[in-house]
């Protein structure tokens, strides 16, 4: 069987991962880059480059962990050694799921998010269609926590920043000086985290062994090689008088515009690292099976053309169709300046950044969703819509039974259409 | 696919901007008071009217404005000041015209004659309790770098100080207020009867508009405290 339709397999889990892929450069890149263009920070050109260029280097780079989850994590692949065919179908079958339920989503603009769609569509392929026993219910039940945990912990991250940012700059006498003393240390923090947090956990697959100290070392080389460019950047800004008379803080959001610059590439970095593996984990897991012959084995490594092929999905849906919703978010938001918006971001990209190191696949929007609340808990934002923040959050419930019963559907017709009696 | 996008709805219309824009059209009704009183007191009641008609109209914009903000305030909304603080500044701001209007009317339609000796006077006290409102005015533009400070520290400080002038100018206005009081009462006997009662209520309209402005301050003032 797998000999018979071996490439059949392969060409239609790269086709069914790139549609994939497309969907999530997209629709799910908006909202990690509309914060950067709504704030003022980026134009829309600049927020398309960004996220192609960072986006790409998250799926390259630190994408690895979260693959390795969605392919061989949450089935048990001792129990499926013998019939490796179901784990090819169902594969498939919860990435055509995942794709076609974003796709109804979105045109009926319902907030779901790729990675419960494809989490979902996994779990429910896995549990219906082979057996209950397959599904590795701990490692499921700790990435249901993670979504419980990171818009929560994103929260409370963006409120401890937005804090720091009143304290230091905004609620001091002199706002301007003191935004060009800090500035630079934000940026610091956060390319050295996200730095530090992918050398920790996702150069292996590249070849690149670092110690601990060499791995701090070169995170904190990375955090000043971009701190110097902002300071460059910064001792550019000059006060304008004009602009200061109607809104005391306009020449301060310009230092914090740097800012956002680099906040945003921590944010498309992160979301590549994290999302593109929703498109390229079962891609992944039907080209390791094929390829070894019908062997299921979670630990051989994956090839590194997959990741790319789901960075280049990324890419091409992004400026395809993305750039269009990028604008309509950019122009929509115009609550966020670049300091809220840096906060907001900032701490959705370190909480999706680490989940990335732990191969935890959550969802990027409901964590930046939490970075906002988080800024909005400390009056920083005029007004939130708790309505949208609760279809958000139900949205959740809603999309794990649908991409489940959307991957059975497909699981059986996939199983009938190849004429698989086993 | 339609390009629609849930982070973009998350966030809820900010109540800043139009209520700064409602106390922008308060103030530009306001401010047409003094052209107004100036024609009534040369008897110029054509331009008079077109002046009441303006005030009228400027009103009327402000109700419209007052309106649309309190629909845009749903329940569901998480704000960075209270609803009702935000709700009830409105309704003062909104009455600050409402009482403009008034005296505009009154005064046009009673066709009313000050005693000349009044008029320098009762044009000061307009002008301070004008100044009342365009001070309130200003704090209620300090509120999006209130919302931007997160009502704490330093910008707390600039709208206290803020706060303390548009209190003074309030004092000043009582003061004034006094004085007028007094001028008109010292010759109430020699006036017609109902017109000093009308003369009365005028001062105290004027007056109303300096207190309105002092309590769009004091509710400005409790969005601080919390």
């Amino acid at each position: 069987m797998l000999l018979e339709y071996g490439t059949v397999f392969i060409i239609l889990a790269c086709v069914f991962g790139f549609f994939m892929a497309w969907g999530v450069g997209a629709n799910d890149v908006a909202n990690a880059m509309g914060t950067s263009v709504g704030s003022g920070a980026l134009t829309i050109r600049q927020a398309v480059i960004i996220a192609a260029v960072f986006e790409f280097a998250g799926a390259w780079l630190a994408g690895g962990q979260v693959t390795q989850t969605i392919r061989s994590g949450m089935v048990d692949p001792a129990i499926m050694a013998g019939t490796p065919e179901l784990l090819v179908f169902g594969m498939l079958a919860s990435l055509l799921a995942a794709g076609t339920w974003l796709l109804v989503a979105s045109f009926f603009g319902w907030p779901v998010s790729t990675t419960h769609s494809i989490v979902g569509a996994i779990v429910g392929f896995a549990a219906v269609g082979i057996g209950v026993e397959v599904v590795e219910w701990g490692k499921v039940g700790r990435i249901a926590m993670s979504w419980v945990i990171s818009p929560l912990l994103a929260g409370m991250i963006a409120f401890a920043l937005f804090r720091s940012v009143q304290i230091l700059i905004l609620d001091t006498r002199d706002p301007f000086g003191n935004a060009r003393r800090f500035v630079p240390a934000y940026i610091f923090l956060a390319a050295f985290v996200t730095a530090l947090v992918t050398l920790l956990k996702g150069l292996t697959h590249l070849g690149l062994q670092l110690s601990t100290f060499e791995t701090y070392g070169v995170a904190t080389a990375v955090g000043i090689v971009v701190t110097a460019f902002g300071v460059r950047a910064i001792r550019r800004i000059k006060m304008d008088p004009d602009a200061e008379r109607s809104f005391h803080f306009s020449s301060v959001e310009k230092v914090f515009g740097v800012l956002m610059l680099v906040t945003a590439c921590a944010m498309a970095f992160a979301h590549g690292s994290n999302d593109v593996a929703n498109a390229v984990g079962p891609l992944a897991a039907v080209v390791s099976v094929v390829q070894s012959g019908g062997v299921v084995d979670a630990r051989s490594a994956m090839p590194i053309w997959i990741l790319i092929l789901g960075g280049v999905g990324i890419v091409v849906g992004l400026v395809t169709y993305g750039h269009k919703v990028i604008a309509t978010v950019g122009t929509g938001i115009t609550q966020l300046t670049p300091s809220r918006g840096f906060a907001a971001t900032l701490a959705a990209a370190m909480t999706v950044v680490m989940a990335s190191g732990t191969g935890l696949p959550i969802s990027t929007t409901h964590t930046l969703v939490g970075g906002v609340l988080g800024v909005g808990m400390a009056r920083g934002i005029a007004a939130i819509n708790l309505g949208v923040v609760r279809t958000i959050f139900l949205s959740w419930i809603v999309t794990l039974p649908a991409g489940a019963i959307l991957a059975i559907i497909f699981f059986f017709g996939l199983k009938g259409a190849f004429g698989y009696a086993g | 696919m339609s390009p629609k996008n849930f982070v973009y709805d998350l966030f809820g219309r900010s109540p800043v901007r139009p209520l700064q824009t409602h106390m922008d059209k308060v103030q530009t009704c306001v401010a047409e008071l003094p052209a107004f009183f100036d024609a009534a007191c040369a008897q110029d009641w054509v331009r008079a009217e077109q002046s009441q008609q303006r005030i009228a109209r400027l009103e009327n914009e402000a109700d419209e404005l007052k309106k649309a903000l309190r629909l845009q305030l749903p329940k569901g909304m998480m704000l960075a000041m209270s609803r009702r603080d935000v709700l009830e500044v409105l309704t003062v701001q909104d009455r600050i015209a409402n009482v403009a209007k008034d005296i505009a009317g009154l005064i046009l339609g009673r066709r009313m004659r000050f005693p000349a000796n009044m008029i320098e006077d009762l044009k000061d006290y307009l002008a301070r309790s004008i100044d009342a409102v365009r001070q309130a005015g200003r704090i209620v533009h300090e509120l999006d770098e209130l919302v931007e400070a997160g009502f704490r520290g330093h910008e707390v400080d600039v709208v206290n100080d803020m706060l303390k002038e548009l209190d003074s100018i309030e004092h000043d206005t009582d003061t004034i207020q006094r004085r007028v009081r007094e001028s008109l009462f010292g010759q109430e006997a020699e006036l017609p009867p109902v017109d000093v009662m009308f003369f009365y209520r005028v001062i105290d309209d004027i007056g109303d508009m300096a207190d309105e402005a002092q309590r769009v301050g004091s509710r400005l003032q409790l969005m601080l405290a919390r």
